[in-house]
């Protein structure tokens, strides 16, 4: 684990440009009682460093089954997935936590937050597994609440800010572990139109600022704020074309 | 990740919802606290019991006769012989017979038990008198003196405390007698036995009690060393009157003691079980808990999960939370176990004794049953699939 998080650098892979992501020939069974159902079928899709991909599909598209997989919240059936150069679809629950929590920054529909936590508390999640000590928890946390302009807030609970605020708070704590990836899930599906433009202006700008976007959605409006567009259907990478 | 951060994050879940995590204690307070007040009266009514046998003196036996079907007796006469005989082995025997009676002072009563012997029972039975006072005399044994020595339990609640009842008249049964003497406090608390009890001369008794057979002696032997040779005689004395061992018994003060403990160490494990069995349930009430606590929370769950925390994480997190809460409810118990045991004399003249033992065990339970009855909860909370947990509304 060490020499992967030490390869993992941004810079080399800059140099290099080595893909982050390379999935090869991903399939993905469910089984539905006997009947066996097919949510990926042999997609290959390759991510660089510093790219914003929209992946789109209609609902039942297998999208967020590749969701999972990228995020390394699930393992496919067959196919190999390198992230960062590190074959991953074979690791146990313990290992996937490992990478989730040191490589992966989540953004979700619904944020996600835990209710009981202040938004800092909340930002300070992923640097509480990391294992990192009181004052640099306190610190990432405060430098990411900045950089979504919630500094004001951070002693706050998630019931006490706006749905947009909310979602800040759940951006934040997906950039105080430091991560490689930023993975966003239908990031603006719950709020109104103008909270949603506001969370879409902070991703285009952390893209800006150099991060690696994965953002999976449904609408189009949305995914055309992104640099490249993958289309799934029915399992499989329909279409994959540059945008923006 | 540290062991002091899990600890916190339990202890921040469990302050978030206080009244679920006070009931959740409650089992095992209940189940402590019943626990340790009901081994301290167990060892409470041991170490009283203990404790007027070793008043007694170190080197009593004890003779009880309860065979009925002999011609002939063994009488008081009988074994102050024998007694004169053995004197490398025996000091001094004092004969009793007791029984409760009812005593008269101005318009107040008082029913104590009573006790009729000789002079050497003040040295045999170990039981001095106060100053100013006099023991039962052989002038009052041979002329039936209607004479009394009173224990300071029968003096307080018939005089009232602090008075001097020597030269009153008290009326035991009916008949008037004079009181002569006060006995030595025996023990600290007023309603002990020890102290309620009256003393008169054995022939005055005997007549008292219509009891002409006297089936209790108390011998004391020599020296400690002396005491089994002491009953080896007395044995064989009886034995040559009686002709039946079943007739008699024989008992020194440590065979007395042993009896006591295995009836009142009886007692305590069957008071402990019980305490136990609310324990038990108390534990079964976390488990509950937990397990709905990790079906409420499994979209908190999911969420740690997808942050990177490992599975040892939850685990860690659900079982610290159920020691600890059951480490709190033992702690509590225990106060709460100490503080009916300290009430509990006021209301009645048991007296508790709390041992370090019970406590620690009780403690020591408490934690295991929260680690036990957790296992199962945090296991399931760990082994949650973070796609499904993060789904679940």
């Amino acid at each position: 684990m060490a020499a992967f998080t030490e390869s993992g650098l941004g810079v080399v892979v800059v140099e290099t440009t080595k893909p982050l992501i390379d999935i090869r020939n991903i399939s993905k069974v469910y089984m539905m009682g006997k009947v066996e159902l097919k949510a990926l079928n042999n997609v290959s899709i390759k991510v660089f460093p510093k790219e914003f991909t929209a992946i789109v599909g209609p609902s039942g598209s297998g999208k967020s089954t590749l969701m999972n997989i990228i995020g390394c919240l699930d393992v496919p059936t067959s196919g190999q997935y390198y992230l960062d150069g590190k074959e991953v679809s074979q690791l146990n629950d313990d290992q996937l936590a490992e990478i989730r929590n040191n490589f992966i920054g989540f953004i979700f529909q619904g944020f996600n937050l835990l209710p009981k936590l202040t938004a800092l508390e909340n930002v300070e999640l992923p640097l509480i597994y990391q294992g990192k000590c009181k004052k640099e928890r306190y610190e990432k946390s405060l430098e990411a609440l900045e950089r979504v302009k919630l500094k004001d807030r951070i002693h706050h609970k998630p019931t006490e800010l706006s749905g947009g605020q909310q979602q800040r708070v759940a951006i934040a704590r997906a950039l105080a572990g430091g991560p490689q990836l930023i993975l966003a899930d239908e990031p603006t599906g719950n709020l109104d139109s103008k909270s949603g433009t506001e969370v879409m202006d902070m991703m285009k700008e952390l893209h800006n600022q150099g991060n690696t976007i994965i953002m999976i959605t449904h609408d189009n409006e949305i995914a055309v704020h992104a640099q490249r567009l993958i289309r799934i259907s029915d399992g499989e990478a329909a279409e994959d074309r540059e945008v923006g | 990740m540290g062991f002091l951060q899990i600890f916190r994050i339990a202890l921040k879940s469990m302050t978030g919802s206080k009244v679920r995590t006070l009931l959740t204690m409650l089992g095992v307070i209940i189940g402590v606290a019943t626990f340790i007040t009901l081994v301290s009266l167990g060892e409470g009514t041991k170490k009283s019991i203990s404790d007027s046998i070793q008043s007694m003196g170190t080197n009593l036996i004890n003779i009880s006769i309860t065979g009925r079907n002999s011609n002939r007796n063994v009488t008081y006469k009988d074994l102050k012989d024998f007694a004169g005989q053995n004197t490398d082995e025996i000091e001094a025997v004092a004969p009793t017979v007791s029984g409760r009676v009812t005593l008269k002072y101005e318009n107040k009563t008082w029913e104590t038990s009573l006790e009729g012997t000789s002079p050497e029972y003040e040295t045999v039975r170990n039981t001095p008198v106060q100053n100013g006072s006099r023991f039962i005399t052989h002038m009052d044994v041979d002329y039936r003196q209607k004479v009394a020595l009173l224990g300071t339990g029968v003096i307080n609640n018939l005089f009232g405390p602090g008075r001097n009842p020597i030269g009153e008249r008290i009326k035991i049964n009916g008949e008037i007698f004079r009181v002569v003497g006060v006995l030595e406090q025996k023990s600290a608390g007023e309603n002990y036995s020890l102290d309620d009890r009256i003393i008169i001369p054995i022939s005055t008794a005997q007549r008292l009690l219509r009891s002409a057979q006297i089936r209790n002696f108390s011998v004391q032997a020599r020296s400690p060393e002396r005491v089994n040779a002491a009953m080896f005689k007395i044995q064989e004395f009886l034995l040559k009157t009686y002709k039946d061992d079943s007739a008699f018994r024989v008992q020194n003060q440590a065979e007395m003691l042993s009896r006591v403990d295995s009836v009142t160490g009886a007692m305590t494990a069957f008071l402990g079980a019980i305490a136990g069995i609310s324990l038990l349930v108390g534990g079964i009430g976390i488990m509950n808990i937990m397990l709905v606590s990790v079906t409420e929370r499994t979209r908190e769950i999911g969420i740690r999960k997808a942050i990177g925390a490992k599975r040892k994480h939850i685990l860690a997190q659900f079982l610290i939370e159920s020691t600890v809460i059951s480490c709190i409810g033992g702690l509590t118990g225990i106060m709460i176990g100490f503080l009916l045991a300290g009430v509990i004399p006021r209301f009645s003249s048991m007296t508790p004794v709390i041992t370090s033992s019970s406590v620690l065990i009780s403690f020591l339970v408490s934690a295991a049953v929260g680690i036990f009855f957790g296992i199962y909860p945090a296991g399931k909370a760990s082994k949650l699939n973070p796609i499904e947990a993060l789904r679940f509304e």
